[in-house]
């Protein structure tokens, strides 16, 4: 009988030689995926060009229109200012929820589950309407004794104040679970090491367990920023002019509803994207000093190391021999 | 000093003077007595060997000197000073947090697993208790650290992340690390467990240097090698107890109690 080939096997012959070329796996089927998102969204593409209720001549003209820049301002301060504070208010409240201090820790919890459990909307409302709860706002003695010190509620709250706490109280209470989680991911032994060191509680919270902690807390921590910008919308229920109230303002006079929306979703999408880069940045900060799993480079990261070895090709060429 | 407890003449005390006093020692986890009273001195510049089986308490009592565990009842003295409480009339009062980390720069210790800060550089894991818990300027700080980095071998890796090292570089600068603080007395929980076979050499080397050096230390091991060569005086304990306590040559090569025995014989 004569010996037969086996031209396709994970079986070797003990005594043949496996042959040295290595061929990866191909992936047909991803190619013809792409293909076919491609043409797609090619032709999604092509009918939101062609169709005339977009009124692209609208949305360019109004893409730079003074009101919808100072919302898009309003739009960035709020979510910068409610998101610094938000976050310092989320790690206060993950220290104490964490804390060995049960006053603490059982606050911390049933703050919490007020601001977590009822909607951000609501509380916004809640909060512009306080003057009707508490007409005054004071420092006074407890149960109805004299007041030391106060002022009328809608003289204190103008609607910043009323939208930066609404925002700021409730991204806080979803902060402090992200930050415990973080807190909880470094190992105890951290703790250890730093306080058989010396160093003092405070000391160990933020120079040993916080950095580490963060690295786990900024990938989510990206995501509340993002839906902070976008959930900042809801101020417009309150009439204080972000993106979205100043884009109604303007289509409530001039009836072009889908065009001034098309404008703001433009801005909210350049905000998000610029974001999602920052974010990148920070945790790759973060992650000093660990060997985090190897992640594939997207298309960003790509033509970053493309970027940076053509410099280092420039600078080796400027330098022929480098010592 | 913020605490009223260092005793008169604490400085200037002969090498003869106990520099760690435990005195009727018991830790409770909850219903488990892990120590059940265990009275040990360690003079200046002793090398205390500590061995037993898992469980026997050894860590813990080890733990307990730096107060890293909270003694149930019991006394620790590191340099004179109480560790933990202040004693005020015929009672200890429990200190504030604050003064125990105070405390705690007396002594240095060593983990089984290094636990180096994995976001700081080997340089920045030194620096870092010198300056924010004693005060020291940066370039005093790092003097210091390159200079405990040479004695361990490792100046030539200041600069780079823990991650980095083998677990016996890794330890290596650990030692380095409690060193810059200038301990009294070095706590060495374990600290081969963790490492390869061929990287247990180089720590323990390490430490026969300190110990020949003069500091006091207070080894937890399994080293029976180590112990035979450096200490002054081994200590077995088994059950939370003290059991047997003497010079090597007597615990290790004619071990009086049964315990003992077994245990020696069961890991050489």
């Amino acid at each position: 009988m004569k010996a037969v080939t086996v031209t396709e096997s994970t079986r070797l012959d003990p005594s043949a030689t496996p042959p040295s070329e290595l061929v990866p796996m191909r992936h047909s089927g991803r190619a013809l995926a792409a293909l076919v998102i491609l043409v797609a969204a090619a032709s999604l593409g092509y009918s939101a060009m062609t169709n005339d209720n977009f009124e692209w001549p609208v949305v360019w003209e109004y893409l730079f229109h003074p009101e919808i820049m100072q919302g898009l301002g309003t739009t960035l301060i709020l979510t910068g200012v409610s998101m610094t504070l938000g976050i310092i208010l989320g790690i206060v409240l993950a220290a104490c929820r964490m804390s060995e201090n049960r006053v603490l820790s059982t606050l911390s919890g049933a703050y919490l589950w007020f601001f977590r459990g009822t909607p951000l909307l609501v509380q916004l409302i809640f909060w512009f309407n306080l003057s009707a709860l508490y007409p005054r706002l004071s420092l006074s003695v407890p149960f109805g004794g004299p007041e030391i010190a106060g002022a009328a509620t809608n003289g204190v709250l103008n609607l910043w104040a009323v939208a930066i706490i609404g925002l700021t109280l409730n991204e806080s209470a979803y902060m402090a679970e992200i930050v415990r989680g973080g807190l909880l991911s470094v190992p105890r032994h951290q703790s250890e090491a730093a306080t058989a060191l010396g160093m003092n509680r405070w000391l160990t919270f933020h120079r040993v367990i916080l950095p580490q902690a963060l690295r786990v807390i900024v990938p989510p921590t990206g995501n509340q920023v993002i839906g902070m910008l976008k959930h900042s919308s809801l101020v417009s229920i309150i009439a204080l002019s972000d993106l979205l109230y100043s884009a109604q303002l303007i289509y409530s006079q001039n009836f072009r509803t889908i065009p001034l929306l098309v404008v703001i979703s433009i801005w909210y999408l350049v905000c998000t994207t610029v974001l999602s880069y920052a974010q990148s940045h920070i945790e790759r900060h973060y992650g000093r000093g660990v060997h985090v799993g190897v992640q594939r480079p997207g298309g960003l990261a790509k033509l970053r190391s493309l970027g940076s070895r053509l410099s280092q090709r420039s600078q080796s060429n400027d330098n022929p021999n480098p010592a | 000093m913020s605490t009223a407890t260092s005793a008169p003449g604490g400085t200037g005390a002969s090498t003869t003077d106990p520099i760690v006093r435990i005195i009727d020692l018991h830790k409770n986890f909850g219903p488990v007595e892990v120590l059940k009273g265990v009275d040990l001195e360690v003079r200046r510049g002793q090398v205390v060997v500590i061995l037993g089986r898992s469980g026997s308490g050894k860590s813990t009592m080890l733990r307990c000197v730096n107060h890293l565990e909270r003694p149930s009842s019991g006394t620790v003295i590191v340099d004179g000073e109480v560790i933990g409480y202040r004693i005020k009339g015929d009672k200890l009062h429990e200190l504030p947090p604050a003064a125990i980390a105070k405390q705690r720069t007396k002594t240095g210790m060593v983990f089984q697993s290094y636990n180096l800060f994995p976001h700081m550089t080997v340089m920045e894991n030194l620096i870092e208790a010198p300056r924010r818990v004693k005060g020291v300027d940066k370039a005093t700080a790092m003097e210091d650290a390159l200079q405990a980095l040479e004695e361990v071998g490792m100046a030539h890796k200041a600069d780079v992340y823990p991650s980095t090292l083998s677990g016996g570089q890794q330890q290596r600068v650990a030692i380095a690390r409690a060193l810059v603080m200038k301990p009294s007395v070095m706590l060495f929980d374990e600290p081969t467990s963790a490492l390869d076979p061929e990287l247990v050499g180089e720590v323990l080397n390490v430490m026969k240097r300190l110990a020949t050096s003069g500091m006091t230390m207070i080894v937890v091991t399994h080293e029976i090698g180590f112990a035979r060569s450096v200490a002054d005086e081994v200590v077995f304990m088994s059950e939370g107890r003290l059991v047997e306590n003497g010079p090597p040559s007597q615990v290790i090569d004619a071990p009086v109690h049964e315990s003992t025995r077994t245990f020696i014989d069961s890991i050489l």
